[in-house]
């Protein structure tokens, strides 16, 4: 496993550098907007994997709430705060292309809205679990996430059934797109699809070596008692 | 439109958004290691 790890990161550098390639030469150069509109490769695929990550952190949760399983908690951890790094890059990229093309940073859009409540939800429940020292704050914050779940099919169907300012979806509702952007963006979302993988590896390296520390200072609390 | 500033900024704000959580990472790491020891001195 300790092996495994260093080759995995070298294959996904190399698979973020191949895509940034893709990403900044390969792709065609789209008719309106010209070259901003390649902040879609980031853009969206970290889009994706964040609402991947929320998945995850849901599936964690709940089977936390039934079995009570340490590991499953350690999991909704890690994906809520990789989600978390993910979501913020949506939320930095979207209004760097927005601004050149709609002319503003910001708009009280549906879509805009729903995915900083999004991020509002993860962030107040990363610092629920950082600051809370009850023996119920897995359970509650398990309980939080399943309600930030919720946020995401209405951020992600919001263009779909609501009039917004957002561009339609590419895949499915009624957009299209170019094949050879289509295949640009599949790359890129691989490749960050395997970053977050990797993310969460160390991540949950982290979370078990902190349960560690918290084992051992209890211990060590009640060896200093007796 | 001269558009290509944008991209630049909105490709590097991703990296350095990405590389402050990696360098968080080690940073917590490096300080969980720390307290471990120092425990199992004890």
């Amino acid at each position: 496993m300790k092996r495994l790890f260093p080759i995995l990161a070298v294959l996904t550098a190399l698979l973020l550098v191949f895509a940034l390639y893709q990403a900044l030469v390969v792709a065609p150069t789209e008719r309106t907007m010209g070259d901003v509109q390649r902040i879609f490769y980031y853009h969206v695929p970290s889009a994706w994997t964040a609402f991947l990550l929320f998945l995850v952190n849901l599936v964690a949760s709940v089977v936390y709430l039934v079995k009570r399983n340490p590991i499953a908690d350690a999991l909704a951890v890690v994906s809520a705060e990789v989600g978390v790094v993910f979501c913020t890059v949506v939320l930095v990229t979207g209004p760097i292309w927005a601004r050149p093309v709609w002319g503003i940073w910001w708009t009280w859009d549906i879509r805009l809205t729903s995915t900083l409540v999004l991020w509002l939800i993860y962030v107040s429940y990363l610092m629920l679990r950082r600051f809370s020292d009850s023996a119920q704050t897995p359970v509650l914050a398990a309980a939080l996430a399943i309600f930030g779940a919720l946020d995401v099919p209405l951020v992600y169907f919001s263009i779909w059934y609501f009039r917004t300012q957002h561009p339609q979806p590419v895949i499915g509702g009624g957009g299209s797109i170019d094949p050879r952007m289509l295949r640009v963006l599949m790359i890129n979302w691989m490749a960050f699809l395997c970053f977050a993988f990797l993310m969460c590896w160390s991540r949950y390296r982290l979370e078990t070596l902190h349960r560690e520390v918290e084992e051992a200072e209890a211990l060590e609390t009640l060896l200093d008692v007796r | 439109m001269n558009s290509i500033r944008f991209l630049y900024a909105a490709y590097v704000a991703t990296w350095l958004i990405h590389a402050i959580y990696l360098g968080s990472l080690v940073r917590r790491y490096g300080l969980l290691r720390q307290r471990l020891k120092e425990i199992s001195k004890k």
